[in-house]
């Protein structure tokens, strides 16, 4: 099928204001637009540029707005977009340095201010930490973050003030607060009950809908909240 | 000087290995880690199935016996030291792991969960061992957001977005190396007592891979350039279970679960080809299997499938059949639930990129192209070793799949790469770190740039009207065709013959992106450079060798030949051409016997 691919466009070296260009390739509808892309700077313009690594949906190198939608270009397949005409911009809220590239340290800022990372000071046993099944479940879905930004850069509070911790930091704090092994919730908690922590988030599940690994992340920020608000990591 | 930065260890790379040696170096010395990907988009990140060690958290497992199926997996041309060394280390480095909060899936009664991968026995019974400790299907992803944080935590120096483009020895030792920012396109020179190259691997020199864009050879291309041998280039694993077209990994956890591979026929065919463990051999043992049946007309409609099915009804018909047990000694039977909560990513992946539903479809499966066994000789310390006499050049180190203990030999068995990128990225840190106590900085040249430079130049000044996206095609489907599963003289002459015109061709590339700020065109012409000549390197060396062995099967010397192939080929890049030499492989306890599953 002939698909009418529209590409934000952004070179600081030479433009001032960023424009679209207009592409028109052959494609496959198992396609992914990563595919297509790819199509597009081999063979028509070098210059285009983004991001991109495993093509599978798992480094999170990706993120973009696909027809207004925060998508991964390598886990958004052509026939799914139901439609020829396919819009690709850069994410929102970061700042663009070049086409679909935008600037992640803001967002990566972030992430480490909530302590994402295993704290306690007990000496380990000799073999593993024990750990019982439910007790690893208890924060599953939160462990499956690939950091890509979907989410954050979908939510209107992040947009309206960039000093929102964002989903995603909010995410990684889950997954250490309610892991057995850890000791540190008490301070995260700490952390995400400042003015721009949990509070910032209004439930409109955006960032739900945008991520690409499916992680409950509305419900993840619910418990968070609630942990905050009764003392309690449950 | 502008952008110069000094550190006594540089490492280059943050997958698994590149994070594990920071970890370990940054205890002592000053590091800095330079990767051009941002760490957590590392390839490290995609691996699924597990981290072998002989917890024997589920049935009885020790080291020695991961360790002589690690030796037989590798066919006897793994060295028998460092395998040792390595299976020895596994289980303190996994539970090291799990002490940085790595969440692995759990027991029953809360320890670390395993499953039976490829290759790896009960070494009495002969059966398969469940010695790969997994975090459901997202083993790597787990363990490189565990090293990565832990870096944070541990204030480790990150360059994110540089790219290494050269490696600087002076005097015979390592000096640093050359880098470019991405963000600003500056070339920037990081001066070190010591470098650890932790670049993973080469994968898409070929059509179907299971291999990340990324993964474009530069650390063994950059060491090349600059003298170093490559070892054992001639030995790429064809992982069974790539997505038809796309080969995109299904790990062998599925096999491992349960499932099976299925013919035309509706025949499991592994019972022929591997009576003991059927589905559960070693990788180039399937593969081969897999291209038998296609080429046999028992492809999937003829054409160059066969299905992979983990349907429960079907895992359970034939564990049943197998006598396969639970720990608890009833009956093995799963259900859908159980299975979409082991591999919930598969079942993504079927679904997103197939259409497919695994727990009541078949999935299309090819075998696809997946891991380097060769690569920058190293000793079992992560120290660069660069003759036939083992000869370390000292400030060098390399680890992960980048390097070539060789702890894999001719074959890695599943779940050993992780264990390789955690035991040797520690052992590479810590030498390094050690040695950059003792040293000295080795003086600079006067322009250090100078070789870095003449290569991007010829770059962004050629002006002829090649396309590198139609070069990097042409070179992936001869390499696919001619140097892939099955081997042959005649098709090999064929893809060297390619592969040199290629290179020419890529010289007259058409005149890329002028721009300095993430000038991908430029970078990703280089890396195409990089992966020519790998290429170029395999096939020779894999034209050299006139017997098969492990993933190297050659229709043309079917047999292994220990008596003449039982040792490393090294590879030298002299001005464009490669010169081969052998060096002997380390037997201690396991005389080479023939290989059967
Ligand atoms: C789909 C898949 C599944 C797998 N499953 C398993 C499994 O279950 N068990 C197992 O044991 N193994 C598995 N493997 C193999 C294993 O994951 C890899 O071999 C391993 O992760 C490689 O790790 P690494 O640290 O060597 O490299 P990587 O993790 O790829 O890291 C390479 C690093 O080098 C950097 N880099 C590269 N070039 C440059 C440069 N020029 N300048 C600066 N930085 C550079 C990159 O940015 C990156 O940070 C799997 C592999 C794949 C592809
Ligand atoms: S390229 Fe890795 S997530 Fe898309």
């Amino acid at each position: 099928m002939q698909v009418k691919l529209k590409i934000f466009r952004y070179n600081p070296e030479v433009d001032k204001k960023p424009h679209y260009d207009k592409y028109e390739v052959e494609a496959d509808p198992t396609d992914r637009v990563l595919d297509l892309l790819e199509y597009v700077k081999g063979n028509f313009d070098g210059t285009l540029s983004f991001r991109r690594s495993c093509a599978h949906g798992i480094c999170g190198s990706d993120a973009m707005r696909i027809n207004g939608r925060n998508r991964l270009a390598c886990k958004m397949l052509v026939k799914e977009l139901g439609t020829d005409k396919i819009l690709v911009e850069p994410i929102l809220g970061l700042p663009v340095i070049k086409d679909l590239i935008v600037d992640m340290e803001p967002f990566f800022a972030n992430y480490r201010s909530v302590l994402p990372y295993l704290i306690n000071d007990e000496p380990p046993p000799k073999k593993e930490r024990l750990q019982s099944i439910e007790e690893r479940e208890r924060f599953d879905d939160t462990t499956k973050c690939i950091l890509c930004a979907c989410c954050t850069t979908s939510c209107p509070s992040y947009w309206a003030n960039e000093q929102y911790v964002g989903p995603a930091a909010i995410v990684a704090a889950h997954r250490f607060i309610f892991d057995s092994r850890d000791r540190a919730g008490a301070e995260r908690l700490r952390i995400l009950n400042d003015q721009f922590g949990v509070y910032r988030c209004h439930t409109i599940f955006n960032c739900t809908e945008a991520c690409p690994r499916e992680i409950q992340v509305t419900k993840a920020i619910g418990e968070v909240k609630r942990a905050i608000a009764t003392g309690k990591i449950e | 000087m502008n952008n110069y930065h000094q550190f006594d260890v540089v490492v280059v790379g943050a997958g698994g290995a590149g994070l594990m040696a920071a970890l370990y170096a940054s205890k002592t010395a000053s590091t800095a880690v330079l990767s051009k990907l941002y760490p957590t988009r590392s390839h490290t990140g995609t691996a699924q199935g597990g981290v072998g060690a002989a917890l024997g958290n589920i049935e009885e497992d020790h080291p020695e016996w991961h360790t002589f199926d690690t030796v037989k997996g590798s066919d006897y041309l793994g060295d028998q030291d460092a395998i040792e060394f390595m299976c020895y280390e596994a289980v303190q480095a996994v539970y090291e792991l799990e002490h940085y909060g790595l969440p692995f899936s759990r027991t029953a009664d809360g320890r670390i969960a395993q499953r039976p991968f490829g290759g790896h026995t009960n070494n009495v019974t002969g059966k398969p061992v469940s010695r790969a400790c997994y975090a459901a299907d997202r083993t790597g992803h787990m363990i490189l957001q565990t090293l990565y944080q832990q870096c944070l935590k541990n204030n480790v120096n990150f360059f994110d977005e540089y790219q290494v483009v050269d490696v600087l020895i002076e005097n015979g030792a390592a000096a640093g190396v050359i880098a470019i920012e991405l963000a600003s396109g500056e070339m920037h020179v990081f001066h070190a007592k010591a470098v650890i190259f932790a670049t993973g691997g080469h994968g898409r020199i070929w059509e179907i891979t299971s291999n990340a864009y990324s993964f474009t050879g530069d650390g063994p291309a950059i060491v090349m350039r600059r003298g170093v041998p490559l070892e054992d280039m001639e030995f790429f694993q064809f992982h069974p279970t790539g997505i038809y077209r796309l080969g995109i990994l299904i790990t062998e956890g599925v096999r491992g679960e349960g499932g099976v591979l299925i013919n035309d026929k509706g025949e499991r065919f592994m019972e022929k080809y591997a009576p003991t463990v059927k589905d559960l051999a070693s990788r180039d043992v399937v593969s081969r299997a897999m291209y038998l049946e296609m080429r046999e007309g028992r492809g999937i409609g003829g054409k160059r499938y066969l299905y992979l099915d983990m349907r429960p009804e079907t895992v359970n018909k034939y564990a049943a059949l197998d006598g396969r047990k639970r720990p608890d000694g009833s009956p093995y039977v799963v259900t859908g639930e159980e299975l979409l909560a082991k591999l919930p990513d598969i079942v993504d992946f079927a679904r997103t990129y197939l259409g497919v539903d695994p727990v009541t479809q078949m999935m299309p499966v090819q075998p696809t192209a997946h891991y380097a066994m060769g690569g920058i000789p190293t000793n079992k310390y992560g120290e660069v070793v660069i003759d036939e006499k083992n000869t370390v050049m000292p400030g060098l180190y390399a680890a992960g799949e980048c390097a070539c203990v060789s702890v894999h030999g001719a074959n890695r068995l599943g779940t050993n790469s992780l264990l390789d990128l955690i035991v040797f990225g520690k052992h590479a840190g810590l030498r390094a770190a050690e040695y950059s106590q003792g040293a000295d900085f080795q003086k600079l040249p006067a322009d250090p740039t100078e070789f870095a430079r003449q290569q991007f130049e010829a770059i962004r000044n050629s002006d002829g009207d090649e396309k590198a996206y139609v070069i990097g095609n042409e070179m992936k489907s001869v390499m696919f065709d001619e140097v892939g599963v099955f081997r042959t003289e005649q098709g090999m002459n064929l893809a060297l013959e390619k592969v040199r015109e290629l290179r020419e061709r890529l010289k007259r590339v058409r005149r890329p992106d002028p721009g300095k700020i993430f000038n991908t065109e430029v970078i990703n012409i280089w890396e195409l450079g990089n992966l020519l000549e790998l290429a170029e390197v395999t096939t020779i060396s894999a034209l050299a060798r006139t017997e098969s062995r492990g993933g190297h099967a050659r229709e043309d010397y079917p047999k292994r030949d220990d008596a003449n192939w039982l040792k490393h080929t090294l590879a030298w890049w002299d001005h464009g051409q490669v010169r081969l030499g052998y060096k002997p492989v380390v037997i201690t306890k396991y005389q080479p016997k023939e290989r059967v599953y």
